[in-house]
């Protein structure tokens, strides 16, 4: 005979058990506010218009951070619109083309490793393939090959050196398995009726990509690009490889440009003796938090705006 | 009861269906046929009929395993024809195979004599885009598209022709009021389909599969997944459907069978039982497989 199990133990199991979810939960969020707010505290005075249109200083009280915020503008912009077309079309390859093969499963096997992949690892590989594109065009930029001239916006140069599109590139490769598989995901949560019944309308297999099961992809995707985002905006590690400078008073012309990137500058404030340049970090902390959030409100827009029809 | 919209419609609905399939590179190839299907059938199941899809000999296999064994099988056209046997007996993926939906399986595999209308559509040379234009089919479980309930159904007609917009809402309206569901959506045309009830997006699915001006409709269970209320008001919708479509239904409600369909197949393990007029075949099958199943002995 199985013994009854008391109701009292079992009520106080359930109490107990939801008590530690919500202490859990609340760790995770203290820690957070308190991060937060001993950053606003010290960066908050340093803040103000002066701060972002002002380019880095020796001096603390004229130092500004836009070198470095339209450096990470420009390489972030790069790295998205380079790493979500290459991502989305590759786990579309991957989920809804390809035959299951040994080359399909070996692919696959390698974008999860890629996943795990130390991101210094990319700064090297970013740095033999972009920016000195393995010593094809020697060993400097004195022999460099050249489109354009250095003041035109459409200025390019081989090997790209350390440029905002090396280092944009580098980035792309850093996020680029995140975005395959949270795509490859977002692909699969898709019920393969759907496909069916696009099928049988006579639609072909691109035709029910695109017009039924991208759509309804769209926010699963969008959510992946808003995390893949997120790393490559904090990046420093491969960025620091593939030459980023660290003091900079200009802002990116094109896509051969030097440029700083915000994480960067931050740590260089950050190391320094000087109380004053320990605020100069906390700014840079809130302004770095500001872009992350802008990015990521446009994608939950875009996200909303074609999700629209679902509703 | 939905059959209103149907009847005081029926000249606008027969335009419905000849305008699409009129204007697009017709599949069917049997000159005579097409005079049958003009829409001018009579609406009496009985009257002599062509025959729509010849099988002879036709065996299939997923891998090593055979799925079907032999058939020998004529589909008339614009008749409803009733597949009845117990589960995994093959008549779903004998239905399958009619539009080639089993072109996604890559262990699927078939022989034998498959024709529509004297075209062989086991060819390597079918498109099969065409020829699901041309049989469409409804799933099992309603799997309306995440878009408004408008989009749905003009969905299938975007993707083989450009429509102007007033072509489209005509085409629309006309396809829906021949699924008897004009009446329920036509003030909320832009809502999402997903917010219509069960049996609403089947007929919706049925919509959607009429829009493209198809010849033939698979239906793969249509009601199993539906409420009695729902299964009656599709019943009703196959049976003024079969004055203008060829009509297969796979089912496993042998009422349902005797209800809808002029033409009963009875499936078991793969192998084609017996075939004949449903009344005869509920009444007086010449199989004892055939009686013991549609008696429910077994199944």
């Amino acid at each position: 005979m199985a013994t009854p199990r008391p109701a009292a133990t079992r009520v106080f199991q359930n109490r107990a058990f939801l008590w530690l979810c919500l202490v859990a939960t609340n760790v995770a969020v203290v820690v957070l506010a308190v991060l937060l707010l001993s950053i606003f505290w010290q960066g908050f005075g340093e803040l103000d218009w002066d701060f972002v249109t002002k380019s880095a200083s020796r001096k603390a009280e004229d130092a500004g951070i836009k070198a470095p915020l339209w450096g990470s503008i420009w390489v972030c912009a790069i790295c998205a619109l380079t790493a979500l077309p290459l991502g989305v079309g590759t786990a579309i390859y991957l989920e809804e083309f390809a035959r299951r093969t040994r080359f399909t499963r070996i692919v696959q096997t390698n974008i999860l490793n890629l996943a795990g992949v130390p991101s210094i690892v990319y700064g090297i590989l970013g740095l033999t393939a972009f920016v000195r594109m393995f010593g094809a065009f020697g060993s400097n930029l004195e022999n460099a090959v050249e489109f354009g001239s250095p003041e035109s916006l459409f200025y390019l140069r081989l090997p790209f050196g350390s440029s905002v599109l090396a280092a944009g590139l580098t980035l792309m490769l850093v996020i680029l398995p995140i975005v395959i598989i949270s795509t490859q995901e977002a692909l699969r949560a898709i019920p393969s009726s759907l496909r069916s019944g696009a099928m049988a309308l006579g639609a072909t297999p691109w035709q029910t990509v695109w017009g039924i099961t991208l759509p309804a992809a769209v926010p699963g995707i969008m959510t992946g690009a808003i995390l893949a985002m997120s790393r490559a905006i904090g990046e420093s590690a491969p960025l620091l490889v593939v030459g980023s400078a660290l003091f900079l008073r200009f802002t990116p012309e094109n896509l051969m440009s030097e440029y700083s990137v915000l994480p960067l500058q931050i740590f260089n404030w950050a190391q320094r003796p000087q109380a004053e340049f320990h605020a100069l970090a906390a700014g840079g902390i809130i302004i770095q938090l500001a872009v992350l959030l802008t990015f990521n409100g446009v994608a939950v827009l875009i996200r909303q705006k074609l999700q629209k029809p679902l509703l | 009861m939905t059959r209103d919209p149907m009847q005081p419609d029926a000249t606008a609905t027969t335009s419905a269906s000849a305008t699409p399939s009129a204007k697009a590179p017709a599949l069917r190839v049997d000159a005579s046929h097409s005079g049958a299907h003009s829409g001018s059938h009579s609406g009496s199941h009985s009257a002599a009929t062509t025959t729509a899809i010849k099988v002879r000999a036709f065996s299939s296999w997923y891998g090593s395993f055979q799925a079907l064994k032999s058939l020998d099988l004529d589909i008339p056209a614009q008749q409803v024809t009733a597949f009845i046997g117990p589960s995994g007996c093959g008549k779903s993926t004998f239905l399958r195979w009619i539009n080639r939906m089993n072109d996604t399986i890559p262990s699927a595999r078939a022989e034998g004599t498959l024709e529509l209308h004297g075209m062989n559509l086991l060819g390597k040379g079918v498109d099969v885009v065409e020829l699901r234009r041309n049989v469409g089919m409804v799933f099992q479980k309603p799997n309306p598209f995440p878009k408004s309930i408008y989009d749905n159904v003009a969905f299938g007609p975007r993707l083989h022709k450009n429509y102007s917009r007033a072509e489209l809402d005509q085409l629309v309206e006309q396809s829906l009021r021949q699924a008897s569901i004009w009446n329920e959506v036509k003030d909320r045309l832009h809502a999402s389909a997903l917010g219509l009830s069960g049996g609403q997006q089947q007929r919706l699915c049925i919509a959607r599969a009429i829009a493209v001006g198809p010849e033939v409709l698979l239906m793969d269970e249509p009601c199993s997944a539906l409420d009695p209320k729902s299964t009656l008001a599709i019943e009703e919708l196959i049976e003024t459907l079969a004055d203008r479509y060829t009509i297969v239904i796979v089912t496993h409600n042998m009422q349902q069978a005797a209800r809808v369909s002029d033409l009963t197949a009875f499936f078991y393990e793969g192998a084609l039982i017996e075939t004949g007029a449903t009344e005869k075949m509920f009444t007086t099958p010449k199989n004892k497989q055939t009686e013991d199943y549609v008696t429910g002995r077994f199944g």
